[in-house]
């Protein structure tokens, strides 16, 4: 498991920065449109903690090109990871289901990387309890590879092939103070 | 956090402050249509109840099974702790059989930290009240409900309960509600004050981090919160107070005495409610009653305790979220 946390600033480069991810989000939010036709019961999930301000700037996006409010709304999926009992629990963070549930929509999961796809398996477990969607799609700002479940990304910003030794970070600036994607050598603590 | 809950007095403002944000999470759970969450699945919890209690007994139970734990519940009443058998004996029957965590009500103050620091069981301990001691879900139940009401739904995430005054009326000395109350909400940052009636009020309540006043109407104008007990006639073995009337004029709240209050204040009891004694049925059911608002966070709160004791490989230990994928 990637701890992105262990990256640091100083042996790290950027990959994206700022433009390109703006970018990138304005190309997946017309694929959203296309593929979706119109996206008129789309709801987008954003998976916390990048996710979320992810799907809140998707949400802005198609809000421009559909001229219509955009659903948006956060899944934490904490309690469902299969790995909880390999680490000390951690703080819930926020799930936020808009108004009109997800019932027959067309939920689109919104994470900032894509790596195992353990977080994804367990966000469809979680919204296996919240309700019935339509159908689920999944977006992500980076894909970095190394699957370890027959998952995979609908709408990808950018494809980074990585190697285990390395680590991806995303920094956003409501959350970082930046937008840009770090790519750097994993630290040995021992 | 460490490793059982025994008392409120173990609580850091940090540990019990991430208790409260987990337990506002769990909240939301009991909105959706399907009220459960995998987290504990393949975990054991045993309720073990020496001593009669239906809601805080329901309630662990719901917040176990929202959780997926498998529960097994123990009742002293014709188990073999009628024909004699030992604290220890049981605690080594549990932990021969493998459970993960034990939730205890015992009436003797000391028997959760016995069961959890003799080395009988490997368990998590949580107390769900011994004796005349603590009662620590509770006043973490009592804690998240002002916070709630006090400082907000959403705006309370990582507040505390700085600054704002509570007063707790009645049977302080047969309280473990009151006792645990006091601990908490100092550590919290609240400003307790116990009033009670000169008989009512332990010894050594002088180390407490409180206030004592033997007057409910000079305090009421000042108070955020007022939290009513309830009398405990069981536990007493002589005459604390002349009458039932006279305790009920000068201890109980009625609407008059309710009027008093500043207006964002509420009353709080944390049930089973005497009606006419301790609280006017005007007052139980008035919307500044939060007595049924506390059985149903009561829920939230054990969902929060049990999955930070044992969600995890170990106790969380603080509020840091890892980012992993």
């Amino acid at each position: 498991m990637d701890r992105q946390q262990d990256t640091q600033a100083s042996d790290a480069r950027p990959v994206l920065e700022g433009p390109d991810i703006a970018r990138v989000l304005t190309r997946i939010a017309h694929e959203i449109v296309e593929r979706a036709k119109g996206a008129d019961d789309v709801v987008l999930l954003g998976i916390p903690t990048r996710g979320v301000f992810l799907a809140q700037r998707l949400a802005a996006k198609l809000e421009e090109i559909t001229e219509r409010k955009m659903p948006v709304g956060s899944l934490d999926i904490t309690m469902y990871r299969d790995d909880l009992r390999m680490h000390p629990p951690r703080a819930l963070a926020r799930t936020e289901i808009p108004g009109d549930g997800i019932d027959g929509r067309l939920v689109i999961l919104v994470d900032d990387v894509l790596f195992s796809g353990r977080t994804i398996r367990a966000a469809l477990d979680a919204l296996n309890d919240i309700g019935r969607p339509r159908a689920v799609q999944l977006a992500v700002l980076v894909d970095r590879g190394h699957r370890e479940l027959p998952i995979r990304a609908d709408y990808v910003g950018k494809n980074i092939p990585t190697s285990l030794r390395e680590t991806v970070k995303v920094q956003l600036a409501e959350e970082d103070g930046r937008d840009t994607v770090l790519l750097g050598a994993k630290q040995t603590s021992q | 956090m460490q490793r059982h809950l025994i008392s409120a007095a173990d609580l850091t403002r940090d540990d019990a402050v991430l208790i409260l944000d987990t337990a506002e999470e769990m909240a939301r759970v009991a909105d959706r249509p399907i009220k459960k969450l995998p987290t504990l699945r393949g975990r054991t919890v045993v309720n073990l109840f020496f001593e009669d209690s239906t809601r805080t007994r329901i309630s662990f139970e719901a917040a176990e099974k929202r959780l997926s734990a498998d529960v097994i519940n123990f009742t002293a009443k014709g188990s073999s702790v009628s024909k004699g058998e030992s604290l220890k004996d049981t605690a080594q029957t549990l932990e021969a059989m493998g459970v993960d965590a034990v939730v205890i009500r015992h009436g003797a103050s000391g028997a959760p930290y016995r069961l959890a620091n003799s080395g009988w069981i490997d368990a998590a301990v949580i107390n769900a009240g011994d004796g005349t001691h603590q009662h620590p879900t509770q006043a973490l139940l009592d804690a998240f409900t002002m916070r709630r009401r006090l400082v907000g739904r959403d705006a309370g995430l990582g507040q505390d309960l700085d600054g704002r005054r509570i007063t707790i009326v009645g049977d302080v000395l047969h309280s473990r509600v009151a006792r645990s109350n006091v601990d908490l909400l100092h550590t919290l940052g609240a400003e307790v004050t116990l009033v009670a009636p000169p008989t009512l009020v332990p010894v050594g309540v002088e180390t407490w981090p409180c206030e004592v006043s033997y007057d409910l109407d000079s305090t009421l104008p000042k108070s955020d919160a007022v939290m009513m007990l309830r009398v405990q006639r069981e536990r007493m073995n002589a005459a604390f107070f002349p009458t039932e009337r006279e305790y009920s004029r000068r201890y109980g709240l009625d609407g008059e005495r309710m009027a008093k209050m500043p207006e964002h204040a509420i009353v709080m009891h944390p049930g089973p409610m005497v009606r006419g004694m301790e609280i006017t049925a005007e007052v139980a059911d008035s919307e500044r009653c939060t007595a049924i608002e506390q059985v149903a966070n009561g829920v939230s709160i054990r969902m929060a305790v049990l999955y930070l004791l044992l969600g995890g490989n170990e106790p969380a230990a603080s509020h840091t979220r890892t980012e992993e994928k």
